[in-house]
């Protein structure tokens, strides 16, 4: 996850799926360019997946999404050939699976990837515990063995304890864990989660995703989730495909896909997105009116008046900030003979700037002066205003930065003056 | 009417056929013949050796043992009552018949309803067979029976066998088929194999509703073995099948709640059978 050179994991090339009796017309139509609808009508067939092409990086978290329909269930399923494309290739780790005869592809599944279903499709005659196992069971990994790595997995997902229960004597938040803990226990580089949480009540499924996060953080598997819901999407996904109607809409990051919706569909689908979750403090922070220690009272009280504001913050040269002064105490000091360093407040509200703005709600709404943002080495990256952040929320773009950072040019100019 | 198509003598085709078998495959039935006869009789015989009290003791067990203990307490009162009657070895021989019947039936019905889950050219061929097998009326087997293994034992094993695999088929297809097909996903996507889907999943899962096909069986076979008294086999149905052609009404219903007595404890004993053993709570 870190900044290494992300090698590709699956590489999915132009890869189709027709369902129905005349899928060779309903191709060479859709190499004509004709519509799912117009398909539909001349074969009838339905077209399930058109023509997708991308790239899984190893380790991330991919996400799918897409509304009822749009293939997604499909083309993830394509992955591991639960259902066999009509065209295109599918490459794990640079091996082309749609070519693999059986006892190879079972291999594949056996090994390499693992998978998470909706409504979770546990063994309902089988212990929580030969749940877990069967991954292994079928590849018969020693009784002994496989025990060990299944109590492994359980531990993993939180349900140590629960190994000889039977699935529905568990809830489906617990259920949903044993598939994971399945799915997991004979160590597959490739999770696929098929709307693995949909099924779960809000709270759970908000718990399975942090679950899911931690899990991916120590693992470092690759993970393949489909969802329907952005907003899960968004909290998960390191890179978000939007899918519709069968074809990928856009391919990005959460952010990407935020800020630059590549079609309307897309606009549409982000429109509602509850942007407190998504924007950080660097998205809405402004540019920071600050003076360096050294420069004395007289130079902040000066540029203070020149801006119209009653504070400001103060630094070092390296910017990093150190405190904040009031236009009231600049003219205390001026004439008492003190410099800044002796009337700084201490007392100021710092927060960093990938923090989420639902996050700084509380803060900012009490702060006296605007809170300050800061970066990793504390150096002063803006302010926020309440005006702002009001803006933001609403989801007017002017109070969004565009790049979470603000424009450098403004800065130097106080220093000029400075 | 009857001058516009000549009328083709299937009746005679048939009892051609039914001849043709007889002698092309003589050795066969001779040795089936044999076979089903050692099998029921000797078993009527070591049976009856024991006193009938004790046996009522042994089946009350076995049923509680498979069941519960107020089945087995029925058990009990329920043979000791028949043999209170006097129709102890008639029941030893009809219960001899039965259990015969639906092992035949389950050794060769539970197969074929898997085989014919899994390979859909298979069930194509088998449903419209099972058809045929369960509207045709049950007294037709006879006769070709008699051909085959003269009268007696054999054709009534021979025609139960028959009259009763339907259901056991058909269950266990239908058990296998309403497997829910996420699970059948879930076996897939961790690369098992046809076998261990089979065994490890289907088979299971379908446990259940394969052993009400084979309660249904028992069912079917314990009024074939009565019907089948009509070609000698012997049993409680003789003794009904005697009580008609007497008129003698008292008896007839004696042996009548004997018989029903037998059913409802086989058909008990089976039905719990089938959910005892599911450690957890099934779906």
């Amino acid at each position: 996850m870190e900044e290494q050179p992300s090698k590709k994991k699956i590489e999915v090339k132009r890869a189709t799926k027709i369902f129905g009796k005349h899928t060779k017309r309903a191709a060479q139509l859709l190499q004509e360019g004709k519509t799912k609808k117009e398909i539909l009508k001349a074969t009838g067939a339905t077209v399930g997946v058109n023509n997708a092409s991308f790239d899984v990086n190893e380790g991330e978290i991919f996400v799918i999404m897409g509304l009822s329909g749009s293939g997604k269930s499909t083309l993830v399923r394509l992955l591991n050939r639960l259902i066999d494309p009509t065209l295109g290739n599918i490459l794990i780790d640079g091996e082309d699976i749609v070519q693999m005869n059986k006892e190879k592809l079972r291999q594949v599944r056996r090994e390499k990837i693992g998978m998470v279903f909706q409504n979770f499709a546990l063994f309902p005659h089988k212990t929580i515990l030969s749940n877990t196992e069967y991954g292994l069971e079928i590849q018969g990994v020693p009784k002994a063995e496989r025990h060990e790595k299944a109590m492994e997995s359980l531990r993993l997902v939180g349900l140590a304890g629960y190994e000889e229960q039977y699935p529905s004597q568990l809830s489906g938040g617990m259920q949903q864990r044993v598939g994971l803990a399945r799915a997991i226990a004979n160590d597959p580089d490739v999770l696929l989660m098929d709307e693995a949480f949909s099924a779960l009540d809000p709270l759970i499924r908000k718990d399975m995703q942090d679950e899911l996060l931690q899990l991916h953080s120590d693992m470092g598997k690759t993970i393949i989730f489909i969802t329907h819901d952005l907003d899960e999407a968004l909290r998960i996904g390191d890179r978000i495909l939007l899918m519709k109607d069968g074809e990928v809409v856009q391919l990005g990051t959460p952010e990407e896909i935020l800020m630059n919706p590549s079609d309307e569909y897309v606009e549409r689908f982000v429109e509602d997105v509850d942007l407190s979750k998504v924007l950080t403090a660097a998205h809405i922070m402004k540019r920071a009116d600050s003076v360096q220690v050294d420069r004395g009272p007289r130079v902040a009280l000066r540029l203070m008046k020149r801006l119209r504001i009653s504070s400001m913050y103060v630094t070092d040269k390296q910017r990093r900030l150190l405190g904040a002064v009031t236009a009231h105490d600049a003219d205390a000091a001026l004439t008492e003979g003190k410099n800044l360093e002796d009337i700084l407040i201490n007392d100021i509200t710092v927060v960093s700037e990938d923090r989420l703005i639902t996050e700084l709600l509380d803060q900012v709404s009490i702060a006296t002066i605007p809170v300050a943002v800061v970066d990793d080495t504390d150096r002063l990256k803006g302010i926020i205003i309440r005006g702002a952040l009001i803006g933001a929320l609403s989801g007017n773009d002017r109070f969004i930065n565009e790049n979470g950072t603000v424009q450098a040019d403004e800065e130097t100019e106080v220093e000029a003056i400075g | 009417m009857d001058k516009l198509l000549p009328r083709l003598p299937f009746a005679d085709w048939i009892d051609d056929g039914v001849g043709w078998l007889t002698d092309v495959f003589a050795p066969l039935f001779d040795g089936i013949a044999i076979f089903l006869e050692v099998l029921v009789e000797g078993s009527v015989d070591i049976l009856s050796q024991v006193p009938s009290i004790l046996l009522a003791i042994i089946f009350a067990l076995i049923a509680w043992f498979l069941s519960t203990r107020k089945i087995g307490f029925f058990t009990l009162l329920g043979f000791l009552f028949i043999d209170y009657l006097g129709l102890w070895y008639p029941m030893l021989q009809m219960l001899a018949l039965v259990i015969a019947s639906v092992l035949f039936a389950v050794i060769i019905g539970i197969p074929i309803g898997i085989w014919a889950s899994q390979k859909p050219i298979v069930k194509a061929i088998v449903s419209p067979i099972l058809d045929l097998m369960q509207t045709m009326p049950a007294f037709v087997y006879l006769i070709p029976a008699i051909f085959f293994f003269n009268i007696g034992v054999v054709p009534g094993v021979v025609a139960s066998v028959i009259f009763a695999m339907p259901p056991t088929i058909r269950l266990t297809m239908l058990g296998i088929e309403q497997v829910p097909s996420d699970l059948i996903e879930a076996t897939e996507a961790f690369g098992s194999t046809a076998w261990q889907r089979l065994v490890k999943v289907q088979i299971p899962l379908a446990q259940p509703t394969i052993l009400a096909g084979v309660n249904q069986s028992i069912m079917l076979s314990l009024s074939m073995v009565v019907i089948a008294s009509m070609v000698g086999a012997p049993g409680l149905g003789e003794e009904v099948y005697r009580a008609v052609t007497q008129l003698k009404t008292g008896v007839g219903v004696e042996v009548g709640v004997a018989i029903v007595i037998v059913a409802i404890i086989l058909d008990r004993i089976t039905q719990h059978a089938g959910t005892k053993k599911q450690g957890g709570v099934s779906e």
